[in-house]
């Protein structure tokens, strides 16, 4: 594996920039040399923008049923109503919103549940690696059992059945408003095994080697050792995961709210406006499915695109 | 071997029996049975009666295997929605699922093994580049918009196929097929693009990645310096040790599209199993849920024996006792 | 020499890179007679290994032959590609690489692979075929060949295989045969009884073997000439007893320095000092220079000759052994 970052040398003149140091090294260097990634990483960039920016850049609030006029619905991208002369870029759906606007706050939702669930699946993937590879016994065991026994569903199923089993848990008063966290569990909880196998197996790599067998010797605490010695070294690998999975998690999301066990209509991620746009096909209104789902495919599209570049340019050998 | 294949078989039931507790505990803790089974208007008996008789007073463990013994038998209960054995209607639901998922596979394992030696094989030639292209496209599209895509094209524009249900269907002893009438099988087509595409590109990916690894292999640069032709070391000696792998995954692959069936199904409105388990978990009917991931994980823990006995069968070193540790 | 089996003319190996050309094979020149084993020695990346595959033809892409002849008996073949040059590899010529384990298909029985190259090359039935694997199993010396026919890779030992490998590459009776390392993975105790059976084998036969190997003990043994090739060029070519007893490059005379077996009369081994110079970093002059106690101006500032040009033996401006060493 290449380690990447230089050690911080004493320059005799002039020591460069955090800046330039980053753009000179070696991931930046095969960054300059692949289009593809710098396209990605573009497109990624204004999409995750976009989202977070979405109540300045949206023109309509779709949430706000006050400045919704029904009169407006079903308007086709780039014409002016023909009641109300109201102009929307993307046109508007049955309910008279706008569908650029929906989607920028779809993608927000969208975007939010990947990055938590990500999170979610890291952070515990990550633990339990890191437990299971340093500890070894009972604790590696069972962990590694557990994992085993999720590995044989696929992630979609293990989500669906935690996302059932949570909406079974919660009132049903709650199941709207609980719908978002729900979500981020299951898909979360679906997605750490990955983690935690490459984390244990680097650990179980990183455990033999000197350093930390005389960081023992000093009488460093477990604690400090996988912290300081261990973790840092699998980062790299996790990073490639953690990329690849922020793509299947939002493509899980947007199954799942596109089955209509997701995001509730009250609060549509993009998976839902597929879902809802998927109703209009048949009569021609065409708009409310097309522009949600080429926004979805271009942001998983992209993200994976990176993923791919990344783990190629961080560990050369899986060529 | 035997050793082997005893161990596999007990780790599979440890699989079966965790499943087991996983939709016992759904059973049991999520929602109360009784307030489920029983309408607004029952007695303080009527608990009671039911609560005996569903054995909700025995210990855990006894009630868990009572469930287990129950299941074993088909037995899982009523749906909570329909009212109805859930056993009956996983049966009379797993015809057109098996069907789907059987034309699907297939294609998927055809396409793809064909697809990933091709872009193996002419690793630098357009066409393996366009392929591979698709391919990682084809990874991040979504399956259920591959499904939209298809509808749109086929049904919307075209009018060609139908856009949802099996069509017209046949049945013979219990099994009702849609292979036999020329609307069942087109209603088969769309769906089973759809859900065996995706299948399709990553067993593709994977032959394609194996079978560049066995390419540069020693005694694949020694069939070329014996003089073996083209032919003989790209389909003997190289698709056969490219199988080995491929396999175990494949199998697993194919275990997933019964899952990924559920999507597919929706998009469809196919009228099987995958569809009844998005619904139940939209009414949250329990027993549903709980029967189809029992019957799943039978499913894929027979799938993952079968694959492992397979691999046997094509790798003469693992077949002898294995003494030296070899894998 | 007469008429020799093989004859390389100035061949050169290129490779581009970012960083420019490099070569590793430069101006390579040997012939191999008729029952006569060649041995070509040298470090490893000396480029042993390459001639061999440019030879064959398995250069592996994007190394490439840039300019010389290869002569199989005495045709061109250096530009021979697809088909033509399929029909040569197993008929003609034959290799042996260096790890019997990684170089059979561990999932066909060796009779399969044995009958696939004998019917692949040769006129006859499936059953004569048959007959010919038995036979050529038994040549190579692998007891109750009849049986062992069915015999998956894995089923035998390590010495076993390499003997399977020979049957393999010898099976369509080709003229020559490139043996690349085909002791060095082996057990000290087998490797002189590969190098026997090899030795035999050219000798009944007549066929015409390359033998590349970083083992002196090897090409003392097997050898009757030997190529000695140092950063891509030939530094030293001559009958294996000359060679060795009394070499007249000094790189050669190093490599006995720093070897067991030629060096009985000293007390101890004699290093070559520092180490042989990247393919991208070659010094100016003479590639050995750096590390040679006789190197003049000259040497710095010329290759050193190609051997044909000199003395027909090394390839060196001022060899050991000649008037001016010994008067001076």
């Amino acid at each position: 594996m290449t380690q990447t970052e230089t050690p911080p040398t004493p320059a005799p003149v002039k020591a460069p920039s955090r800046l330039s140091r980053a753009w000179h090294s070696d991931l930046a260097w095969s960054f300059r040399r692949a289009p593809v990634a710098m396209i990605s990483a573009f497109v990624v960039i204004v999409l995750v923008l976009s989202a977070v920016l979405a109540p300045l850049i949206a023109p309509h609030d779709p949430f706000n049923p006050a400045t919704l006029n029904l009169m407006n619905g079903f308007t086709p991208p780039g014409e002016a109503n023909a009641f109300t002369g109201d102009f929307f870029f993307l046109g508007t759906d049955d309910q008279g919103r706008d569908v650029f606007s929906t989607i920028l706050y779809g993608m927000r939702i969208s975007l939010f549940v990947g990055f938590a669930a990500v999170m979610l699946a890291m952070v515990l993937g990550v633990i339990l690696g890191l437990l299971a590879g340093y500890l070894g016994g009972w604790t590696e065991t069972i962990i590694m059992r557990v994992a085993d026994v999720q590995l044989t569903f696929p992630a979609i199923l293990v989500a669906m059945l935690i996302f059932g089993i949570a909406k079974g848990i919660t009132p049903p008063e709650y199941r709207d408003q609980m719908a978002i966290w729900v979500l981020i569990l299951a898909i979360g909880l679906s997605d750490w095994v990955q983690f935690a196998r490459v984390v244990r197996g680097a650990t179980l790599v990183e455990k033999s080697r000197e350093y930390v067998q005389a960081a023992k010797l000093i009488g460093r605490s477990p604690l400090s050792i996988m912290l300081r010695h261990i973790l840092p070294n699998v980062l790299n690998p996790v990073l490639v995961i953690a990329t690849i999975s922020l793509a299947l998690a939002i493509i899980a999301e947007a199954t799942l709210s596109f089955l209509g066990v997701g995001a509730p209509p009250t609060k549509p991620s993009l998976g839902t406006l597929i879902r809802i746009g998927q109703e209009f096909m048949f009569s021609g209104e065409w708009w409310i499915l097309f522009f949600p789902a080429v926004t979805l495919l271009a942001l998983a599209l992209s993200i994976n695109l990176l993923g791919d570049w990344l783990r190629d340019a961080l560990n050369p050998k899986l060529r | 071997m035997l050793a082997y294949t005893i161990r596999r078989i007990a780790q599979s039931i440890f699989v079966l029996f965790v499943v087991g507790l996983v939709a016992f505990s759904m059973f049991r803790f999520v929602g109360d049975p009784v307030d489920n089974m029983l309408g607004q208007e029952r007695t303080q008996e009527d608990v009671e009666r039911l609560r005996e008789q569903l054995g909700l007073d025995q210990p855990f463990i006894v009630q868990y295997f009572r469930f287990l013994e129950q299941a074993a038998q088909g037995n899982f209960g009523l749906s909570y929605r329909q009212g109805r054995p859930v056993a009956e209607i996983l049966l009379e639901r797993a015809p057109a699922t098996l069907e789907l998922a059987f034309v699907s596979g297939m294609m998927a394992l055809a396409g793809g093994i064909a697809l990933g030696i091709f872009t193996a094989i002419r690793r630098r030639g357009f066409g393996a580049n366009v392929v591979m292209t698709l391919s990682l496209i084809g990874v991040s599209l979504p399956t259920f918009l591959i499904g939209i895509l298809l509808i749109y094209l086929f049904s919307v524009e075209l009018g060609w196929l139908p856009s949802f249900g099996r069509g017209e269907v046949v049945e013979v002893g219990g099994w009702t097929t849609g292979f036999l009438t020329a609307s069942g099988l087109k209603a088969l087509i769309l769906p089973s693009i759809t859900l065996g595409l995706y299948q399709m590109t990553l067993i593709m990916r994977l032959v394609r990645t194996e079978m560049l690894e066995v390419l540069r292999m020693d005694y694949i640069r020694f069939a070329r310096a014996r003089g073996l032709r083209e032919k003989s070391i790209n389909f003997r000696h190289a698709l056969k040790n490219t199988l080995v792998p491929v396999i175990t995954i494949t199998g697993l692959q194919l275990g997933s599209i019964i899952a990924f069936a559920i999507i597919t199904e929706t998009v469809f409105q196919w009228p099987g199993v995958g569809l009844l388990f998005i619904n139940a978990i939209q009414f949250v009917d329990i027993p549903v849920m709980a029967a189809y991931l029992m019957l799943i994980s039978v499913m894929f823990v027979g799938i993952n024996l079968i694959v492992d006995m397979l691999y046997f069968a094509i790798d003469p070193r693992l077949r002898a006792d294995r003494t030296s540790g070899g894998h | 020499m007469s008429n020799p089996v093989l004859s390389v003319r100035d061949l050169v190996v290129e490779i581009p890179t970012r960083n420019g050309i490099l070569r590793p094979v430069d101006n390579v020149s040997y012939d191999i007679a008729a029952g006569e084993i060649l041995g070509v020695v040298g470090e490893s990346g000396a480029g042993k290994s390459m001639t061999g595959n440019a030879v064959i033809g398995l250069l592996d892409p994007p190394a490439r032959i840039a300019s010389g002849e290869v002569l199989l008996d005495g045709k061109p073949i250096q530009g021979l590609k697809g088909e033509a040059l399929r029909r040569l590899r197993g008929k003609k010529m034959g290799m042996i690489f260096q790890d019997p384990l990684t170089s059979l298909n561990p999932l066909l029985t060796v009779g399969e692979q044995l009958e696939e190259t004998i019917l692949e090359h040769l006129p006859i039935s499936a059953a004569e075929a048959r007959k010919r694997a038995v036979e050529a199993l038994e040549e190579v010396g692998i007891p109750a060949a009849a049986q062992r026919i069915g015999s998956y890779p894995h089923e035998f030992s390590g010495g076993m295989r390499q003997r399977v490998v020979i049957a393999l590459a010898l099976c369509a009776e080709p003229d020559l045969v490139i043996a690349d390392e085909p002791t060095t993975a082996l057990d000290v105790s087998v490797q002189a009884q590969i190098v026997a059976l090899l030795k035999r084998l050219c000798r009944e036969r007549g066929v015409a073997v390359m033998l590349v190997t970083h083992d002196m003990g090897v090409i003392a043994e097997a050898a009757d000439r030997v190529a000695v090739m140092y950063a891509g060029r030939l530094a030293e070519l001559g009958p294996v007893r000359d060679v060795l007893t009394n070499a007249r490059h000094p790189y050669t005379a190093g490599l006995m320095g720093s070897t067991p077996l030629a060096s009985q009369g000293q007390r101890r081994l004699r290093q070559i000092p520092g180490a042989m110079p990247r393919l991208g970093a070659l010094p100016q002059g003479c590639a050995f220079h750096p590390r040679c106690d006789r190197a003049e101006d000259r040497c710095r500032a010329e290759p050193g000759p190609t051997i044909s040009a000199c003395d027909g033996r090394a390839a060196c401006w001022f060899p050991l052994g000649y008037p001016q060493e010994a008067t001076g």
